[in-house]
C-alpha cells in the first residue's frame, strides 16, 4: 500500500535537489501518520539510482524507453493508472516545470485536491498540515490537507536537500508498466543547450544582481558600472530577463542558475521563491528595495530600504573613492 | 490558427496586502487586481503566432469586477475578440479549480486550434489554471513553454528546464500551453489606442450561472511572512547608506 510518495524528478539521468527537498517532506509526513514512504522513480534505466533514495522506506521502479526523458502525458498516464490501483494518501510533486505539469491532470483524475507551492508539513493530533508559500512570497497559506487523497507541489526553501538525502537501504521493487504508451500526443524531441562565451554567473565571486526596480534598460549602464567597481559580474531576477533587459545567461532563480557566490548585492529585487531558489546560499546578502516588506529581507544578511537608483551611482562613487 | 488566450486576475503585489482579523484570510474587498503577468506574455506569444500565420485570437476572462480595461487593451494590441465570463461566485476569492471549470464550459463553444495561458499565476494555491483545463477538455498539456512553432498540424514548443536548458517537444493540436515567458516582451500600447478600443470595440459576454467549485484547498491561516527578521537593517540617506556598505565590504574584506 503506497500511502506518502514522493514522484522522484529527474533531469539527464540525474535526480535532481527537488527530490530530497520532497523526501525531506515526505519522511517528516509519513513518521507523523504513521505510515510508509515510497518514492516513485520513473526513466528509462534508472533503477541505479535507486540507492541514492534512501530516506524512502521503499523505492518504485518503472522503466521504459518512453519515460527517459519527461513526458507530461506519459508521465501522466503512469502515475494515474499506478496511484488508481493503490490510493496515496499524498502525493509530492515538484513545484517545477515537470512536477506542475503533472499535478493537475494527476488530481483530478484521483479526484484529488493540489495544494501548490507548499514549503514544510506537519503532523499536529494525527492530522497532515501544508504551508504554502504564494504571493510572490508575501503570504503564507496554512491548512490540512484533505483527505482521503491530495496531491501536494513542493518548492524549496522549507527544507535543505541534505535533510532528505538518507542512508538506509531502501526495498527496491521494479513495477511492470501499468498504461499503454503508444498514440502519445505529446513528444519529446531534443534538449537545447544553453547559451554559452558569456560570463558564468556561476563562477562569479561577486555579483550584482538587478530586479523590476532598476525600472528600465538604460539603467544597467549604472550598475555595470557598480559591478566593474566590485570587481563583479551583473545578473537579474526573471522580470529584467523577460524585458531582455539582460541576457538570458544571466539569470538567477529557479529558470536560471544557482549562485553560491561571496557577495549578492540585490538590487530592487522583491524575492520571490523562484528568486530565492538560486541565491539563497550566497555567503553575504545585502538587498536594497523601496518596499520595506519585500521578502527579500527574509533572506539577506543586510538590507537597506534606499531607492536604488538613487544609491548605485552614490555606492559606485564610494568603491572608487576607496 | 485560432487561439484562444485564458486570462485571469491576481492581487496586484505592488499594494500591501492584509489579514483580515475576522477570517484569518487575506483582506480582498480592497485589493487592487491586475492581469496575471504570465497571461500577458501568453497573450504576446498569441499575437506573435498570429502575426506569423494568421487566425483569430480571443482573450477570455472572469468578471472579476474591474477588467474592461485590460480587455480593451488586448484588443488594442490585436486581439480579435474579448469575452468576459460573468456569473456567480467569481469575487469570492482565488479558486483555480472554479475558474478552470468556468473557462472550460466556455471553451466547449469556442472554435480554436490551441489555448495559452500563463504557465502559473502569483496566487496558485489549488493548482494551475492551463493544466485544470486541458484536463478537463481532455486535451495535452505541456507548462513552462518559451516558445510556439506550428508545423504540419502539430506543434512545436520549447519547454524551459532550470539552467537555461529547454527540450524541444512536439505536441498535437489541439493542446493547451502554459506560457513561461514569450519570445519577445509583451507589446506596449499607448493609451490612446486603448481609448479608441474603448469607443469602436465591444467587449461580449457569456452568462454562465453558477460555476460550482470543487476539489477545494482547506486554508485554515493566512500570514504575512516576518519579511525584516533576517537582514540587519542599514539606517539613513542613500548617501550613508553607500558609506556603511563600502565599510562593510571592507571589514569582510570583499574589496580592498
Amino acid at each position: 500500500m503506497v500511502n506518502v510518495c514522493v514522484v522522484v524528478e529527474t533531469l539527464r539521468g540525474g535526480i535532481t535537489d527537488i527530490t530530497f527537498v520532497m523526501l525531506a517532506g515526505g519522511r517528516r509526513l509519513a513518521e507523523g501518520l504513521q505510515t510508509k514512504l515510497t518514492a516513485l522513480l520513473l526513466g528509462h534505466h534508472v533503477q541505479k539510482l535507486a540507492g541514492e533514495l534512501g530516506a524512502a522506506d521503499r523505492v518504485v521502479c518503472i522503466e521504459h524507453d518512453r519515460l527517459a526523458e519527461f513526458n507530461p502525458e506519459a508521465y501522466l498516464r503512469v502515475t494515474t493508472a499506478l496511484f488508481e490501483q493503490h490510493k496515496p494518501r499524498i502525493v509530492l510533486l515538484g513545484h517545477t516545470a515537470t512536477g506542475t505539469d503533472l499535478a493537475c491532470g494527476l488530481a483530478r483524475r484521483l479526484q484529488a485536491p493540489i495544494v501548490a507551492g507548499c514549503r514544510t508539513f506537519s503532523v499536529d493530533d494525527g492530522t497532515a498540515q501544508y504551508s504554502a508559500l504564494i504571493c510572490g512570497g508575501k503570504l503564507i497559506a496554512t491548512g490540512p490537507l484533505p483527505e482521503p487523497t491530495c496531491v501536494a507541489t513542493m518548492m524549496s526553501g522549507g527544507y535543505k536537500a541534505d535533510e532528505g538525502r538518507g542512508t538506509r537501504t531502501p526495498a527496491i521493487e521494479t513495477l511492470t508498466l501499468p498504461a499503454g504508451l503508444d498514440r502519445l500526443r505529446v513528444n519529446f524531441k531534443r534538449y537545447i543547450e544553453p547559451p554559452t562565451g558569456d560570463v558564468d554567473i556561476a563562477k562569479e565571486a561577486i555579483l550584482v544582481s538587478v530586479g523590476r526596480g532598476i525600472q528600465n534598460k538604460d539603467n544597467i549602464a549604472l550598475v555595470e558600472e557598480l559591478a566593474k567597481a566590485l570587481g563583479g559580474a551583473v545578473s537579474g531576477s526573471r522580470p529584467v530577463i523577460d524585458q531582455e533587459w539582460l541576457p538570458t545567461t544571466r539569470l538567477v532563480g529557479k529558470s536560471g542558475k544557482q549562485v553560491k557566490p561571496k557577495l549578492y548585492l540585490a538590487l530592487g529585487i522583491s524575492g520571490a521563491p523562484e528568486h530565492a531558489e538560486g541565491m539563497r546560499d550566497a555567503e553575504l546578502i545585502v538587498a536594497i528595495n523601496r518596499d520595506p516588506k519585500a521578502p527579500i529581507y527574509g533572506l539577506a544578511h543586510y538590507g537597506a530600504v534606499v531607492d536604488v537608483l538613487e544609491l548605485v551611482p552614490k555606492l559606485t562613487t564610494a568603491l572608487q573613492r576607496a | 490558427m485560432d487561439i484562444v488566450v485564458l486570462m485571469k486576475f491576481v492581487p496586484d503585489l505592488v499594494e500591501d496586502l492584509e489579514i483580515d482579523g475576522s477570517t484569518g484570510l487575506l483582506e480582498r474587498s480592497f485589493l487592487r487586481l491586475i492581469p496575471n503577468e504570465l497571461d500577458e506574455h501568453a497573450l504576446e506569444e498569441a499575437l506573435l503566432l498570429k502575426d506569423r500565420c494568421g487566425g483569430v485570437v480571443s482573450v477570455l476572462t472572469l468578471d472579476f469586477g474591474d477588467v474592461d480595461e485590460a480587455l480593451f487593451t488586448a484588443l488594442a494590441k490585436g486581439a480579435d475578440r474579448a469575452i468576459k465570463l460573468t456569473g456567480e461566485g467569481f469575487d469570492q476569492g482565488p479558486s483555480n479549480q472554479r475558474i478552470a471549470g468556468a473557462f472550460s464550459r466556455a471553451l466547449g463553444d469556442l472554435r480554436f486550434d490551441l489555448i495559452l495561458t500563463g504557465t502559473q499565476a502569483v496566487d496558485d494555491l489549488d493548482g494551475f489554471v492551463g493544466g485544470l483545463v486541458a484536463d478537463r477538455l481532455e486535451l495535452p498539456y505541456v507548462g513552462y513553454v518559451t516558445k510556439v512553432t506550428p508545423a504540419d498540424g502539430e506543434l512545436i514548443v520549447h519547454k524551459e528546464y532550470p539552467g537555461g536548458l529547454n527540450a524541444e517537444i512536439e505536441v498535437t493540436r489541439p493542446a493547451v500551453l502554459g506560457i513561461q515567458a514569450a519570445e519577445k516582451p509583451p507589446r506596449y500600447v499607448v493609451t490612446s489606442k486603448v481609448m479608441e478600443a474603448m469607443k469602436t470595440r465591444k467587449i461580449e459576454e457569456i452568462a454562465l450561472g453558477e460555476v460550482a467549485t470543487e476539489l477545494e484547498v482547506p486554508v485554515a491561516a493566512m500570514a504575512l511572512p516576518e519579511s525584516g527578521s533576517h537582514a540587519q537593517m542599514i539606517e539613513g540617506d542613500a548617501q550613508q547608506v553607500a558609506e556603511k556598505i563600502v565599510t562593510l565590504l571592507r571589514e569582510r574584506g570583499i574589496v580592498a
